[in-house]
């Protein structure tokens, strides 16, 4: 791997402690420009937190996180936003913005910079991406939750950051939204941009990832190529259900074992 | 169109009755254009220039004031019914300025009850803040309670001091609760204008953080605000703006709900245009109303916060009625 491009995320010996629980332990992990990384894992099994972390919302109780070897505690809010962006889960706004208005808050942080020339392509082509050209005059309360989840993701891609991570963005999706979202992912990756995705859909994420990160119990179970880490021994054993493997064009996909 | 409508009207209007040519006239001497309009009486001209255009000013000011406040307020707390008098920062400030009459403070001459209203209002809108904040967001059943505790805590004590105060200071304090314009002087109204300019100017630099952080905290916070540090200065600026507005007029509730809710309603949430309109439609509406306060009943002036309230109290319910019928809940 080259240093060229920005954006390597290095987490060492990360951990997280929660009112005294043990919510994440000991998780070495590196983000790659150019690489689609998806963390998947059970429900509570921190992988929200590992995304805090990796991301600076969260500071570790141990280890520590860098992006291109300097420590994210140490970089102000404003340039933080400049090398990363984040998709949360919820996504509400309190005031009825128009759709636009949402998408070009994503440009604030290059507000009265050289990048920020680029703000009008940059909001129609997140817009575009995102499929909701056709809402710009739309107030965003007024929208359905699968709209507003597209329209939080077109303001999230305005902000052009080296590495962006997306929780959960396929939760409230339909089927070809859900494909759409992550083959935007796809893109990004292949522009050389590092993408982390939290995802519940075994399957989609072993379609999409270039690494699968496994997450058991605040652990990293197994990190690597999607048939690597998808075992049918192993997704059984972590999620408590017995499934099947099936290979579609290479790539593992999970159905439960149902009676 | 209203604003200038209302400045002149509010000067021709009263118990000496002033042509609105002599208004003109006697402004434009005052700018040194000589004209025919000039009032030909002395007591007109001094009428004009003690009694009626420093009450004006006055109530443009604090009418801008507290139609700020309002929009900062509705913005920090993420919730479009949060208003200074409503959650119990106007009652925090009356108190705090209460304190100091019926204690006789003077510690820091005639600027100690403006900086007690200040005090006061400060640690109304903390308390509320800290209360009544959940996950980044302020529910609405939440913010209300937390209101209705302030005001009852700020009400006991105004009730205890009024107990304790002897008569001239009593009559201040009901002065403060009820809220008038009646007996504006100019340093006062000089001073209430300086801090409502210097504030709308910070609220109009802060705007577009208000815009993002209307998409929550954690988002803000991810795109490069300093989300911590934003809600510590917008409080500050919330306090500073209702105590001034307080400290010389008493209570005047409601003008930070409904002004920036007609002008949402009339241009959109971005908060720029928002606050500058507010201060304007503000200062238009405290005109109106204190002409309306002064001229209803002949010969008496009526306290323009029971107007203010008579309008805002309906409104408020309104508002809380098609916000429950919208999302189907209090929350």
């Amino acid at each position: 791997m080259g240093v060229t491009a920005p954006g390597l995320v290095s987490a060492v010996g990360v951990g997280v402690d929660l009112d005294g629980a043990r919510v994440l332990d000991d998780v070495t992990l590196e983000v790659v420009p150019g690489e689609v990384l998806v963390l998947v894992g059970p429900n509570g099994a921190g992988k929200s937190t590992l995304l805090g972390v990796l991301s600076g919302e969260r500071r570790p109780t141990r280890g520590a996180v860098t992006i291109d070897g300097r420590e994210l505690g140490g970089i102000r809010h404003l340039e933080l936003a400049r090398l990363r962006s984040v998709l949360t889960q919820e996504n509400t706004v309190s005031f009825p913005f128009l759709v636009a208005e949402v998408v070009a808050m994503g440009r604030s942080p290059w507000a009265r910079s050289v990048e920020g020339r680029d703000d009008i392509a940059a909001v129609a082509e997140a817009m575009d991406a995102a499929d909701i050209t056709h809402l710009a005059g739309r107030r965003y309360t007024q929208l359905s939750g699968g709209e507003k989840a597209r329209v939080s993701l077109a303001r999230v891609l305005a902000q052009r950051t080296p590495v962006i991570f997306l929780d959960e963005p396929t939760a409230s999706l339909d089927l070809r939204h859900q494909e759409d979202v992550m083959r935007v992912g796809r893109r990004l990756a292949d522009e050389g941009r590092a993408v982390v995705v939290v995802l519940h859909d075994l399957s989609l994420a072993s379609a999409y990832a270039d690494r699968l990160a496994l997450v058991s119990d605040g652990r990293l179970e197994a990190v690597g190529a999607p048939a690597e880490v998808l075992t049918e021994e192993r997704v059984e054993r972590v999620y408590g259900l017995p499934v099947e493997l099936h290979l579609v064009a290479g790539r593992p996909v999970v159905v439960p074992r149902r009676a | 169109m209203l604003l200038v409508g209302g400045i002149i009207a509010s000067a021709v209007v009263g118990q000496l009755a002033i042509g609105p040519g002599e208004v003109v006239g006697s402004v434009l001497r005052a700018v040194g254009i000589p004209n025919p309009w000039v009032p030909s009486e002395q007591i007109v001209e001094s009428t004009l220039w003690f009694v009626r255009f420093p009450r004006i000013v006055m109530a443009l000011a604090v009418g801008a004031a507290l139609a700020v406040a309002g929009a900062v307020m509705q913005a920090i707390f993420g919730n479009p019914l949060a208003e200074p008098g409503v959650v119990g920062v106007s009652s925090g400030g009356a108190l705090g300025a209460s304190i100091a009459i019926v204690l006789g403070l003077t510690a820091l001459g005639t600027a100690t009850t403006a900086v007690f209203a200040f005090v006061g209002a400060l640690l109304a809108t903390l308390l509320v803040y800290l209360v009544s904040r959940a996950n980044g967001r302020t529910e609405v059943v939440t913010l209300l309670l937390t209101g209705i505790a302030v005001n009852a805590f700020a009400s006991a004590g105004l009730a205890f001091l009024l107990f304790i105060a002897d008569s001239g200071s009593r009559e201040q304090i009901v002065f403060w609760q009820l809220g008038s314009l009646n007996g504006s002087l100019w340093g006062e109204a000089v001073v209430v204008a300086t801090v409502t300019a210097v504030g709308t100017a910070i609220a109009i630099v802060l705007g577009r953080r208000y815009d993002i952080l209307a998409l929550g905290e954690r988002n803000a916070s991810h795109l490069g605000i300093n989300v911590e540090a934003l809600r510590i200065g917008s409080i500050v600026l919330v306090a500073l703006l209702t105590g001034v507005a307080v400290a010389f007029c008493g209570i005047i509730a409601f003008v930070g709900l409904v002004v920036p809710h007609v002008v949402r309603m009339a241009i959109g949430p971005a908060h720029r245009p928002l606050i500058v309109a507010s201060a304007f439609g503000g200062a238009a509406l405290l005109v109106l109303a204190d002409l309306l306060a002064r001229s209803v009943v002949p010969g008496a002036d009526l306290p323009i916060g029971l107007l203010t309230s008579l309008i805002g109290g309906p409104f408020f319910f309104f508002l809380l009625f098609r916000q429950r019928r919208r999302s189907g809940g209090w929350a």
